[in-house]
């Protein structure tokens, strides 16, 4: 196959303990057999707490921008089950504050679909919203939990934010990344106003063992050894 | 001595200096200790203690003519008989060494006369707890950067601080007056005018092109400014330097000129060795240790370079140990080095005023000739050498005049006035407007800068509850969370520091630092891999958290080092010139090699005119070309380079890439230009221009730029990066959300507006489409010899359809196959 002809979005398949699972280029998990699709650190409301904690009001638009780019993911997915993987909400009070707009867009979201909350180290706590929450939550081989525990096994975690970057023959090119070995995968943050951790760092390097993928999101979602 | 001419700006009236016999007498005791030491007061000296209750004085003075002491000298003699409590005189310089030497150097009079004057000064280096004493208990001179005083200004009890302060003098405005960093100092000395009425300024300056402007910037607006002009002493003894071995026909590095400069070092007591980037001055200084083999002792200094390894250098000049030093603009400023008795630059200088103010750094003895030698390093530098030349002995200076002062550095001041306690816009308003190049602000313009550092300034939606200015019931605004005030502080200042890493040499633990360089080129770097550094080639051997550990390895070639720093451009005013020089019968005054390339053009071709445009057309090598000649600069011309090979691409020309240079821009693709004047529609160009920025780096770079500055974005803490600063998010995020939701805010108008003054220099672009008043579109059998040389030129640019994640494709699956990965995990 020519890669290089290749314009349609390409996603990765991979099998994690025995489950089918599919790398979006947006960042989010697609669960086909269980029509699940999980998201981690959308980070809602972040320029909010930034300017209440006396920040610069950084531009008011990432909460719609985040959940435009979920809603795209639902649409082509036609996902029954939502998780979202820890760190929804920059803080609780973010979450409370929701402005009326985002919050009716996102129960939108939500109706008709099992929607469930992980909790996460920015957001340890029930939120107003529905949907269920849980610390973490155990689904066939699969475990869904915010930050990685080392010794687990078949684990879907978020919390770093991991990026890869890879040197191509033009220029250096980094990306949010899916971090996969045999036991885990740490998704990237799916918020529009998130950072990320380079997958060189020592955290993510103990996590991870040797022979760990690096899944780059963009266009198309692109596996390379992960850069250490 | 007899008279010194005076000129003056705006309203002030003519007067000649030296025809007033009613000199104000200088205290006799000052006037004793410099006849102890054989000196004479000069008389620009004379005339600004003359002028002291002026409210405001620009001296243009040569380096060495006593510049600073004539701006101190009222000062002196207001302070000889003491009694006055607190601060009195401000000394603001570009630079903290500056500040320092200027501090030793005026101990010396003060201590020798036995003055009652206390001088300090006050910059990043100084300790925490001497800067809160200052505050409270200032000295009677405070030596300081725009940045230390605009910080001083932020504070609750500045008006204690600077009540009664009576003159600033501000050192290198020249220099000041071309960066944001001039116009937050005159933003800073509007507020001190407001808590010090009486307070009279004096701007010193080297020499300028339009000596007013610098004036109205000094000036309270809409103050008088008398502008001095001292003696500029003799003529400069200044030439291209002659070389036996002719200059290649492209390129940057001058290689070919190493013997002849190193025979001008030895017949040189000190010699000043110029180049226009950090990269070329590496280079050079490494090809000049290669071929010294009387090691004769040449240093090196640049901006790049660690301080320790600067101060070392500067420390080995001021003691006459070193017989050259390698240098880039980094010594363009300030100390005085007192025996340098040649200047060299390396390279065309690309603006006159940057060369004779080069010049002047030779020979700062009265009376004496400074002395400088030009060094081409290609062909075309010839004719733009000879015509740099031509214009120094016509004092002819270039300069692009500066516009209106700019959005973010008046967001940053609006919030500077909060950090200090609550104000009311009007009286803001009212105290900005005197800074003069805020002087025509629109109040409209003044209050979307006021709603930005309020509530953000969006368009579809405001922080009504978090804004970060409040007004409250009374009408002053002041900060809602006093804890920005803090961050607020720590954002001061316009400069920007690229990203860069720490170089160290590798050793058991904390090697030896030897300077820093770009993160970009860092990245790009394998183990193994050699760069230069300070002279030095080291290879690179692994990244220890943010430092680069290096070992030495002198034996290998090295991979050179890419600095950033600007990229001068051409002005407009040496294109000219060049352009003037074309139109000559015979070219008398070029060395025969390179007459002789010009006639042969005109007999193929012809020469570009100034107010034509010439475009030449030819096929080589299998792929046809267009040559553009504009003329328009470097940047113009790259940016002219990226909008032309869209067009092709859209009129399905099939461009495969261009490179440009100060004067031209060549194309190559598949297919011949017939028709040239559809490419030059200035409507569609700017269009174009609007659709290609929008994406562009050089537009997120510009944004980080204005965004920090304006306070968007929190400038990086300074000191060891945590791991955990990586989770922060870029500023090409936040660019990207404003192009989507919220493209006419504000900070995204201010980024618009510097990318087409800077680095995309789209205003020369229309200059030149303006001044053209036809096409000349030449069809040639085969490339012509003006157009040779930019086969050679380097930073050719692929016309790439690929995008990125092609790229990556490529890329990724080499690697996934390399590591035998195809179908692994999956």
């Amino acid at each position: 196959m020519n890669a290089l002809q290749t314009t349609q979005p390409r996603t990765h398949d991979f099998t994690l303990a025995g489950a089918r699972l599919t790398a979006l280029p947006s960042g989010a998990l697609w669960w086909a057999a269980e029509s699940l699709l999980c998201v981690s650190d959308l980070h809602l409301c972040k320029a909010e707490r930034h300017a209440r904690r006396g920040g610069a009001p950084l531009p008011p638009y990432e909460t719609r921008d985040t959940l435009q780019r979920l809603s795209d993911a639902l649409q082509a997915t036609g996902a029954r089950t939502v998780i979202c993987l820890g760190d929804s909400f920059d803080d609780l009070a973010a979450a409370r504050a929701l402005p009326e707009a985002e919050r009716l867009e996102l129960t939108g979201l939500m109706a008709g679909r099992d929607w469930i909350w992980i909790e996460g180290n920015h957001d340890p706590g029930p939120v107003d919203l529905g949907g269920t929450h849980l610390a973490q939550l155990t689904m066939g081989p699969l475990t869904f939990r915010h930050i990685a525990d080392p010794s687990a096994r078949g684990e879907i975690s978020g919390h770093y934010h991991p990026k890869a970057q890879v040197k191509t023959r033009l220029r250096r090119i980094s990306r949010p990344a899916f971090l996969l070995d045999r036991d885990r995968l740490i998704l990237p943050a799916f918020g529009t106003f998130t950072g990320g951790l380079r997958s060189t760092a020592p955290e993510l390097s103990r996590l991870m063992r040797p022979e760990a993928l690096a899944i780059l999101t963009g266009q198309s979602a692109q596996p390379v050894p992960m850069p250490r | 001595m007899d008279t010194t001419p005076e000129q003056t700006a705006d309203q002030t009236s003519t007067q000649t200096m030296g025809a007033d016999p009613g000199h104000r007498p200088i205290p006799s005791r000052i006037t004793d200790w410099f006849s102890g030491r054989g000196w004479q007061v000069h008389p620009h000296q004379q005339a600004m203690v003359d002028r002291a209750d002026q409210p405001a004085t620009l001296l243009i003075a040569p380096t060495g003519g006593g510049k600073t002491m004539a701006g101190f000298l009222p000062t002196l003699a207001e302070l000889a008989e003491g009694g006055h409590d607190g601060l009195h005189t401000l000394y603001i310089s570009p630079l903290k060494a500056l500040a320092a030497d200027i501090k030793r150097n005026l101990r010396t009079p003060v201590d020798e006369i036995g003055l009652p004057i206390r001088i300090e000064d006050r910059t990043g280096d100084t300790s925490a707890t001497v800067r809160k004493r200052q505050r409270a208990d200032p000295p009677h001179i405070l030596l300081t950067t725009p940045e230390s005083l605009a910080l001083l200004t932020s504070y609750e009890d500045a008006a204690r601080t600077f009540a009664g302060v009576q003159r600033v003098v501000v050192d290198e405005i020249h220099a000041l007056a071309e960066s944001k960093r001039g116009d937050q100092l005159m933003l800073a000395l509007a507020r001190l005018q407001t808590l010090a009425p009486g307070l009279r300024r004096v701007g010193l300056s080297a020499t300028v092109e339009d000596p007013a402007a610098i004036a109205r910037l000094l000036a309270r607006h809409p103050d008088p400014c008398a502008i001095l002009q001292a003696d500029p002493g003799p003529a400069p003894d200044i030439a291209m330097l002659r070389t036996d071995e002719r200059p290649p026909w492209a390129g940057g590095g001058a290689a070919y000129a190493i013997r002849a400069v190193l025979d001008q070092v030895k017949q040189h007591r000190t010699t000043l060795i110029f180049h226009n980037t950090r990269a070329q001055a590496e280079i050079f200084f490494h090809n000049l240790w290669l071929a010294n083999e009387d090691s004769l002792p040449i240093g090196i200094h640049h901006g790049s370079l660690d301080r320790v390894q600067r101060e070392r250098v500067e420390a080995a000049m001021v003691r006459g140990d070193l017989r050259a030093i390698v240098c880039t603009g980094s010594l363009d400023l300030g100390i005085d080095w007192g025996d340098v008795d040649l200047v060299i630059q390396i390279g065309a200088p690309k603006n006159v005023k940057r060369l004779v103010q080069r010049i002047g750094r030779a020979n700062h003895r009265y009376n004496a000739p400074s002395k400088a030698l030009l060094v081409p390093a290609n062909r075309f530098e010839v004719v733009e050498c000879v015509a740099a030349l031509e214009a120094v002995r016509d004092n002819d200076l270039d300069g692009e005049p500066r516009g209106p002062g700019p959005l973010d550095v008046l967001c940053q001041q609006i919030l500077i006035a909060a950090c200090s306690g609550p104000f009311d816009a009007d009286a803001l308003f009212a105290e900005v407007r005197t800074a003069g190049a805020y002087a025509t602000l629109s109040r409209a313009a003044f209050d979307d800068c006021l709603d930005f550092c309020a509530t953000g300034g969006y368009a579809l939606r405001a922080y009504d509850q978090w804004q970060r200015l409040k007004q409250r019931p009374d009408g002053l605004w002041q900060l809602r969370d006093p804890r920005s005030a803090q961050r607020i502080r720590m954002n001061i200042g316009t400069i920007q520091d690229s990203e860069t890493l720490k170089v160290r040499l590798r050793r058991n633990r904390g090697g030896k630092p030897l300077g820093e360089i770009e993160e970009g080129f860092a990245a790009s770097l394998s183990p193994g891999d050699t760069f230069l550094i300070g002279g030095q080639i080291v290879r690179y051997e692994g990244l220890r958290e943010t430092v680069v550990e290096v070992s030495r390895d002198a034996h290998r070639k090295p991979k050179i080092a890419v600095f950033s720093g600007t990229k001068f451009a051409t002005s407009t005013q040496l294109s000219n010139r060049i352009l003037d020089m074309f139109a000559q019968g015979a070219w008398p005054q070029l060395p025969g090699h390179t007459a002789e390339w010009l006639a042969l053009q005109r007999e193929v071709s012809r020469l570009p005119e100034r107010g034509r445009l010439l475009i030449e057309s030819f096929p080589h090598d299998g792929r046809e070309h267009i040559c553009i000649y504009g003329f328009a600069g470097r940047n113009a011309q790259q940016t002219l380079g990226l909008l032309l090979t869209k067009r092709l691409e859209e009129t399905g020309l099939a461009p495969m890439g261009f490179v440009s240079t100060d004067y031209a821009t060549l194309i190559w693709g598949l297919d011949a230009v017939i028709d040239p004047a559809p490419l030059f529609d200035i409507d569609a160009l700017r269009d174009g221009l609007d659709r290609w920025l929008a994406g562009n780096a050089v537009m997120k770079r510009t944004f980080r730029a204005s965004a920090t500055i304006a306070g968007l974005i929190d400038r990086n803490v300074m000191g060891p990066r945590k791991t955990g600063r990586q989770m922060t998010m870029s500023s090409d995020i936040l660019y990207d959300t404003l192009l989507k939701y919220d493209p006419d805010h504000l900070t995204m108008r201010i980024t618009r507006t510097e990318a087409l003054r800077g680095l995309v220099d789209f205003g020369r672009i229309e200059e030149m489409i303006a001044r053209t008043s036809g096409i000349d579109l030449l069809r040639l059998k085969r490339v012509t010899p003006l157009a040779a040389p930019l086969f050679l030129e380097h930073g050719r640019v692929p016309v790439a359809g690929s995008a990125e994640d092609r790229l990556l494709a490529e890329e990724t699956e080499a690697l996934m196959s390399a590591a035998g990965l195809d179908g692994a995990l999956s």
